[in-house]
């Protein structure tokens, strides 16, 4: 049992591929860690394998189960995005990206806990508890796909599926020690994610190494006709296959390493020591400018809640989900069923977007931030003339205190300080774990040109196998 | 810094019904994080467009295509109040 936990997603499925190990096994290995599951990771977890598919080894998920964040709608199970909003919600269809893995022979395992909605970075605001570290189970996994992070980190799912908003899937990623890609805007379909901020929101792999985020990846992309702003991928994703960083050249922007990102110590350490190793496989390390970096997080935080203030509005006590006070007036219905069915950082976020969107507000506050986020774009297109990626630290800090940052909101945003600006331009990164920091894992983050995800795995693959992390204390 | 009155009006447009205890929180809440944002507005953003979309796309069409909708039943299925082939309300003038 123990030893087709250590098997990457990849290896399952070449082993079930080759007769050696049955979809059926595989899946009850990991469903029963799944149900023992001691981080508070899951949602929902299922208690069966799924119904007998003809020859699911001919497919390239060859079986091997799968966690999903709980924001992602699969038909009949429940799906509530965190929220006691959405308590017992079980929807009438599946997104479009779950169903992808599904048909390309991935076994819906469960749903995993989040953030209320997305939003957040520890965790700590779901509606059905926190997620704990398993690192150190004081601590947070990061957020808001912390479920899905601390799942693959602990061996109790091969892979997950998680969204990306601000940094959902990269920054929960680095603090457990595991891969998470957000891919380009686009890229993957939208349809059936219950959607936290539209124009940034994009989902995409948390896996325990490069190459299975490449293998998930390559099932999830391609365009919807139910998602209008996805795009059909131009290439295939490929396996990633490079041995070094010859001729790569890395820019270290200033404006996110410097003294404003307030990067820990030991972060800063591990993060020098990774540029360090990307130079001896040949890659070129220099600064680069991204002049209006600094800004991202300010216009983050009024772009993602004044988009979360209108998509929350669906949230009213007539369609699903909760309905408080029946006999009220409709407008006392619905103001009675949000204040009940929300938590207390979903209420700040509609408060901040709906007041950045009210009359006499709009042009100075939501007009002000999306033309900082052209600047943001131009930036990283100037900065792309002169290297292939941007690297930063994922996330300042390494996992954190559970309780230790929830009195002030401000100081969690300042979790995202690394993060935002990718989402902000569309771009592509990917977060690698790159070594420890008083035995906490520490993120490195790389991001390209929108539609580069190949040569982003691809460096990262060759820093990965030079770095070689092991994760294993964690599975046990 | 908002002050009790805007946090009721922005609370009212956005269909919440706060507390007393959360009306003061939020006041200062969302002031200290609208205090870390303005520093956006010092900006020099003369003549740069907004972004709409961060990938260029143009008239995202399909074809117009009929297809089977969602059965109603299956539409109800979660509703707190299905009534008649539709979603029950209470009605808007009804007192509280």
């Amino acid at each position: 049992m123990s030893e087709l936990i250590e098997l990457t997603a990849a290896q399952a499925a070449e082993r079930v591929r080759a007769g050696e190990i049955s979809p059926a096994e595989l899946f009850e290995a990991y469903r029963s860690r799944a149900a023992a599951d001691e981080c508070n990771a899951f949602t929902w977890v299922a208690d069966a394998p799924p119904a007998a598919r003809a020859d699911v080894s001919g497919l390239p998920l060859a079986g091997v189960p799968i966690a999903v964040k709980d924001l992602f709608c699969t038909e009949d199970v429940p799906s509530q995005a965190g929220s006691r909003i959405l308590e017992g919600y079980r929807p009438p269809y599946t997104a479009t990206v779950v169903q992808r893995v599904l048909d390309a022979g991935a076994a819906l395992l469960g749903k995993t806990n989040q953030d209320e909605f997305a939003m957040g970075s520890s965790n700590e605001n779901s509606g059905f508890g926190p997620v704990l570290n398993p690192w150190d189970r004081s601590r947070v996994p990061g957020g808001s796909s912390g479920g899905s992070a601390a799942a693959v980190a602990a061996g109790l799912a091969p892979w997950a599926l998680g969204t990306d908003t601000g940094g959902s899937i990269r920054q929960p990623a680095a603090l457990c020690g595991i891969v998470g890609l957000k891919p380009t805007y686009g890229a993957c379909s939208r349809f059936g994610m219950i959607a936290f901020a539209s124009s940034l929101d994009q989902a995409g792999p948390l896996t325990r190494d490069v190459t299975d985020a490449a293998l998930l990846l390559a099932q999830m992309v391609g365009r919807d006709p139910r998602d209008s702003t996805s795009v059909a991928f131009p290439e295939p994703i490929e396996t990633p296959r490079a041995e070094d960083l010859k001729g790569v050249r890395l820019g270290v922007p200033e404006e996110l390493t410097g003294e404003g990102g307030g990067i820990e110590p030991g972060v800063r350490e591990n993060f020098e020591a990774t540029l360090r190793v990307a130079e001896a496989l040949g890659a070129t390390v220099s600064p680069c400018r991204l002049p209006h970096a600094p800004h991202a997080l300010s216009a983050y935080y009024l772009i993602a809640p004044a988009e979360a203030s209108a998509n929350l509005a669906r949230f009213d006590g007539v369609r699903y989900g909760l309905r408080v006070d029946g006999s009220a007036d409709l407008i006392a219905m619905y103001s009675r069923t949000r204040e009940a069915g929300f938590g207390p950082e979903v209420k700040r976020r509609i408060m901040l977007g709906t007041y950045a969107l009210s009359s006499g507000y709009y042009d100075a506050y939501y007009g002000t931030a999306q033309k900082v986020r052209t600047k943001i774009s131009d930036d990283f297109r100037a900065a792309f003339e002169q290297f292939d990626f941007v690297v930063t630290p994922t996330s300042p800090w390494t996992a954190f205190e559970l309780g230790a940052k929830t009195d002030d909101p401000l100081a969690m945003y300042l979790n995202d300080f690394c993060t935002v600006p990718m989402p902000l331009a569309g771009i592509p990164a990917i977060s690698i774990p790159s070594g420890f920091s008083d035995a906490l894992p520490v993120g490195f983050q790389l991001a390209g040109p929108a539609f580069s995800e190949n040569r982003l795995l691809g460096a990262a693959y060759a820093l990965e196998q030079a770095i070689g992390f092991d994760g294993s204390a964690v599975r046990r | 810094m908002l002050d009790r009155a805007q946090v009721l009006h922005v609370a009212r447009l956005a269909r919440l019904e706060l507390t007393d205890e959360e009306v003061d929180r939020m006041a200062v809440e969302l002031s200290n994080v609208l205090d870390h944002i303005e520093k956006i507005r010092e900006l020099d953003l003369e003549g740069v467009p907004p972004t709409s979309h961060v990938i260029d796309v143009v008239n995202a069409l399909r074809p117009d295509e009929p297809a089977p909708s969602l059965p109603v039943e299956l539409a109800l299925r979660s509703a707190p109040e299905p009534l008649e082939q539709g979603f029950g309300v209470p009605s808007p003038g009804a007192t509280s």
